[in-house]
């Protein structure tokens, strides 16, 4: 009886969850496969799917011939920063709006909702106007500006859930043993909201890092994120797959690692207020 | 005012300003600031641009022509098409990722083994850049090299090989594939989060009834997770209209305007031409477009807000 259950369940449940998964999994486990198989294999034979065929070869040219690890620096001082912009700016908003009921409270909640709405191609190109006269187009700072268009308002929405998780009465104990309101944010509230911060945090990074379309116009130069390096890979008469897959395969390896590493709780995050509707 | 009422007053002067009721503005003003600068000021010099002819390198022939863009634009055979091809792209995508989504969370819902495992690895499609995956998939696609033509080749679905992006009959279909693939995952985590709302004693309840496991999804399922596929439909409608980087690098809108959505349209209108004012006016008119989606959304958002 219980034998058979079992087989029920692995046809029922385990079998076409498998599927799904090679469905989600193959693409990028075909990138990684065509990174491994030098230029040479690609084109006479096509992929190798055995180890006796791999070889870092591609990786090598990648790191030793083009500027992908200083694409890279550029891909993490873009990220890094958008990151520290977006969660000072915000977590005092956040506890705004998660403490006060004040006059405007809903109208400006909605405004930074609706900011996340904006489409990218509305101010990708009055934001070039304005940083080609403020003559920081092409650099770090440009693109952590705008990448901080999206970074602000999702940051100022999470942290106001998080915030709100945690019982005002913590801030009132501290302040009722004198704390100011200031103090009571700093030492009561912020450490209690790190996980929550810190998961923003990481989420921001992973935008950032992947952002392409800001990164194309608004920079590409001097300043040139993996993503917009990435396309470059690309050869001069034809296209070189598998050097394009060693960049693709290490351009999205942080964003993706950071991803599992924290999933849980920023999944927990995100759905939060989609669950309770 | 008499004097009783005033002095406390005045003691709490320096608490007063920290703790009073400029607090929560003074809390917002960076980010509000900051916004205002980078978001409300370029989207406000948009709708300026629109109403001007502005071609970027040749500054001084810019002139202002009203509504002569947007007159110019009803006019244009392309807008029409990346109007229609918009609607088919959020018509298909959306509810294509919904149902792949909530086939995926039903299973993953179930006990297995390695659930925890099959949870972490489906969401890889969501974390990776659209980039990488718009390469990712013009490589699967690619009419001579990929491998889903040796598949489908090898498995006689086909007879010759298929040119997936180079036919303009097919090139839509097939970036819809891949941002269905790319976005189902988001579907499957919220859907899960909303199926573990539901409380198992109503399936309990239902069964001792003998309702059949249909029933039960018909009548206990779908209901209790209706809020979050309305709120992530929604969401998603929006986002999907707004993703143009996967067009962009798949096909770049070809063949011809086979693959031109709206946003795509002003992109490359702006880069290509650098014809500025049109490009604006296309992006304007888009997300005036999206701006009804967005309303519902905002709605459903600021009910939760309030309670």
């Amino acid at each position: 009886m219980k034998k058979q259950s079992t087989r029920r369940r692995i046809l029922t449940t385990d079998l076409p969850v498998f599927m799904i998964l090679i469905v989600a999994m193959a693409p990028f486990v075909w990138m990684i496969l065509t990174s491994l198989t030098p230029t040479a294999v690609l084109s006479a034979t096509g992929v190798s799917l055995t180890p006796a065929g791999w070889s870092f070869d591609n990786y090598t040219r990648l790191f030793a011939q083009t500027s992908f690890l200083g694409n890279m620096l550029d891909s993490l001082i873009i990220a890094a920063g958008t990151v520290v912009v977006g969660l000072v700016v915000s977590v005092t908003a956040a506890y705004a709006f998660s403490r006060f009921r004040f006059t405007g409270r809903k109208l400006l909640m909605l405004q930074f909702l609706l900011i996340n709405m904006f489409p990218v191609v509305l101010l990708i190109l009055p934001l070039f106007v304005m940083m080609r006269k403020a003559g920081i187009l092409d650099t770090h700072i440009g693109l952590i500006l705008a990448n901080s268009t999206v970074a602000i308002p999702f940051a100022v929405w999470m942290l106001t859930s998080y915030i709100s998780a945690i019982p005002k009465s913590l801030d009132e104990a501290a302040m009722m043993d004198g704390c100011s309101r200031l103090a009571a944010l700093w030492r009561v509230v912020l450490p209690l909201t790190m996980p929550g911060i810190v998961s923003t945090g990481i989420y921001i990074f992973i935008t950032a890092w992947n952002e392409y379309l800001y990164a194309l116009t608004l920079g590409g130069r001097n300043v040139r994120p993996v993503t917009v390096a990435i396309q470059t890979l690309i050869g001069e008469y034809q296209i070189e797959w598998g050097l394009l897959a060693a960049g693709a395969v290490v351009g999205a390896l942080p964003a993706t690692a950071l991803f599992l590493l924290v999933q849980r709780r920023l999944i927990g995050g995100l759905t939060q207020g989609a669950v309770k509707g | 005012m008499s004097v009783s009422t005033l002095s406390p007053g005045r003691s709490m002067a320096k608490p007063k300003l920290l703790n009073g009721r400029l607090l929560p503005y003074l809390l917002l003003a960076p980010s509000l600031v900051v916004t205002l600068v980078i978001v409300f000021f370029p989207m406000a010099q948009a709708v300026v641009t629109s109403f001007y002819d502005l071609v970027l390198w040749k500054p001084n022939a810019t002139k202002f022509v009203g509504f002569g863009n947007y007159i110019k634009l009803l006019h244009d055979p392309v807008f029409w098409t990346a109007l229609w091809n918009t609607i088919i792209w959020i018509g298909l995508t959306v509810p294509l990722q919904m149902l792949l989504g909530l086939v995926t969370a039903l299973l993953l819902q179930r006990e297995f083994p390695w659930r925890g495992l099959a949870r972490a690895l489906i969401i890889i499609p969501w974390a990776l850049p659209s980039v990488v995956i718009a390469l990712m998939w013009r490589w699967i696609y690619d009419p001579t090299t990929g491998v889903l033509n040796d598949i489908l080749l090898y498995l006689t679905v086909v007879h010759s090989a298929v040119p997936w992006l180079a036919d303009p009959h097919l090139a839509l279909y097939s970036i819809i594939a891949t941002l269905t693939w790319q976005g189902f995952p988001f579907f499957a985590v919220m859907i899960l989060a909303g199926l573990q709302g539901i409380p198992r004693s109503q399936y309990e309840a239902a069964s001792i009834d003998g309702a059949s496991s249909w029933r039960q999804f018909l009548h206990i399922t779908l209901p209790g997770i209706a809020p979050v596929l309305a709120t992530a439909g929604l969401l998603r409608v929006i986002w999907v209209a707004n993703s143009m980087d996967v067009i962009f690098v798949m096909t770049g809108g070809g063949p011809a305007y086979s693959t031109h959505t709206l946003p795509l349209y002003a992109f490359v209108r702006a880069r290509q031409n650098v014809d500025f004012g049109y490009g604006t006016t296309i992006a304007v008119t888009f997300t005036i477009l999206l701006g009804v989606v967005v309303a519902f959304y905002l709605a459903r958002t600021m009910r939760e807000v309030e309670r």
